[in-house]
């Protein structure tokens, strides 16, 4: 439906449309290039870069939608005042036209479905940072460096299996490398959020959850508990780091000394831990 | 402005003021009701400050320390009269050097993940038991933790013997009852508002061990304000 013209008055669609894209292309390509490059979640990883990426699409997209809803209000309240002194009348008849509800039901769908295959496509390049399950569909080529992530109340430890089954209170990775996160719980359902690497995956207990991660220069990273669980969930968080190569094979050398008087008593390496909830507490 | 339009503020006002009010008690809620602030004395050595924290975990606390709760499992400081108190808000000096006795005497729950049984973040990574220099116990034996993750600080409390005599029954226990002694010492740093707790789930007749005492201030929890 649209307004219809009236033989005296201006025709008030023409105006909001031709209002609407020249607005569309002045602002459109500006949000894309100037607001683009500082949206979340930056470029801490490959993910994060793809992500900052999809977000600067997904808002130049929705920048002419806004700006069609902003020059339809502004002119309204323009033209469709009450005038200073007169009576207030009635606005002019709305009646069907089928070419405008074609056209609004066309350039929706196609939004629609462009997101979605958008969407789709970027999934499956790697996984977008996103924890894929057990059985992860979007797998990225080349060697991986596996990093569990092990979520309890109220903090994160990680568990390396290269290294003889290394458990650390704090994640290390090492720069321009392939990670493939493996997050788990020991107890209720938190989510590893690494805020600046774009990796988010949910620790559920029982389950493995794998998420790909493709570092890039040295850096700090933070990590949060993004569900709610419990009283010190706002408290669960840490810094990581990205480190070089050599770094990371020091640290590693110097956190084995650290694990070696608990090795004895940590059970092998596995994709999901059953420890027994009752126990003498139960 | 007309009538109504004064109601119209009133109103907003009233709303604004009732949810700034529930703000505030959700946040005391959170941090420190139930378990009010206890300042540790400090001494000074060379110039620094130095602080002797004495505290105890018992099975249960108790109804003369706790009447709402008698039988939550709860850590509790000892006063400069000498006296047990429930307080698990405790403030501290920054950059103070904490010596820190545990009498512990409630038993074994178990650690759910082994590898929080080593010592960490204590001088010399160590601690000691009944007088024994220690790094790690078996996870198994853990009756509590000491855990200030903000400082990379843990210490795996060994719990009481099953078998043991004399054991406590409600707190304020006794050191004539069975009790295990842990002594470490660690440090503080800046200001600030950090949460300690306890790993082991040991609230007992609770979800997985780790409901009631373990998510209450004042119990298995709380915080040591850095002034």
């Amino acid at each position: 439906m649209s307004a219809a013209p009236t033989s005296a008055g201006p025709n008030h669609a023409r105006r909001v449309i031709v209002a609407w894209i020249v607005l569309s292309l002045i602002l459109t390509p500006l949000v894309a290039i100037f607001l683009g490059p500082h949206i979340p979640p930056g470029n801490g990883s490959d993910q994060a870069s793809q992500q900052t990426v999809d977000n600067t699409v997904m808002t130049a997209i929705v920048t002419p939608i806004i700006c069609l809803l902003t020059v339809f209000f502004v002119y309204a309240l323009a033209q469709f005042r009450k005038p200073r002194g007169g009576a207030i009348t009635d606005g002019p008849p709305l009646r069907e036209q089928r070419t405008v509800q074609t056209l609004w039901i066309v350039l929706t769908s196609a939004t629609v479905l462009f997101l979605a295959g958008f969407g789709t496509y970027e999934l499956l390049q790697n996984g977008a940072g996103g924890g894929q399950g057990p059985s992860p569909v979007a797998v990225p080529s080349g060697s991986k460096l596996q990093v569990q992530v092990i979520a309890q109340q109220w903090e994160f430890t990680y568990r390396y299996p290269s290294y003889g089954g290394l458990e650390t209170s704090q994640l290390v990775i090492p720069a321009d490398t392939l990670i493939e996160l493996h997050v788990t719980s020991l107890d209720a359902v938190h989510s590893f959020w690494a805020y600046q690497l774009g990796i988010k995956a949910d620790a559920n207990p029982g389950v493995d959850n794998v998420a790909y991660l493709q570092t890039k220069g040295p850096r700090t990273f933070s990590v949060h508990c993004a569900e709610l669980c419990g009283l010190w969930h706002g408290y669960m968080f840490s810094q990581g780091k990205v480190v070089s190569s050599s770094d990371f094979a020091a640290w590693v050398k110097q956190q084995q000394k650290v694990f070696s008087a608990v090795k004895q008593y940590m059970p092998p390496y596995a994709t999901a831990y059953y420890p027994d909830p009752q126990r003498r507490a139960g | 402005m007309r009538r109504h339009t004064w109601k119209l503020v009133g109103v907003a006002v009233v709303v604004a003021a009732v949810g700034v009010l529930i703000g505030l008690y959700v946040s005391k809620l959170t941090t420190e009701a139930g378990s009010p602030s206890y300042t540790v004395p400090v001494k000074t050595v060379n110039g620094k400050p130095v602080v002797d924290l004495t505290i105890q975990t018992v099975a249960a606390v108790g109804p003369e320390l706790s009447p709402s709760h008698p039988d939550f499992v709860s850590y509790l400081v000892r006063n400069t009269q000498g006296k047990w108190i429930r307080s698990t808000v405790w403030r501290l000096p920054a950059h103070a050097t904490v010596h820190v006795t545990i009498y512990n005497f409630d038993g074994a729950s178990g650690l759910r993940n082994n590898y929080l049984a080593r010592a960490q973040g204590t001088d010399g990574n160590a601690y000691t038991i009944d007088g024994k220099t220690q790094n790690v116990i078996s996870p198994d034996d853990a009756s509590h933790t000491f855990a200030v993750p903000a400082y990379g600080l843990i210490v795996a409390i060994p719990g009481v013997a099953d078998d043991a005599k004399n054991q406590c029954g409600y707190a304020p226990c006794s050191l004539s009852n069975a009790h295990r002694t842990i002594q470490f010492t660690f440090h503080t740093g800046n200001t600030g508002h950090i949460r300690w707790q306890c790993f082991v789930p040991c609230a007992a007749g609770w979800l997985y061990g780790f409901g009631g005492p373990m998510q209450t201030i004042g119990y298995m929890d709380g915080f040591l304000d850095i002034t």
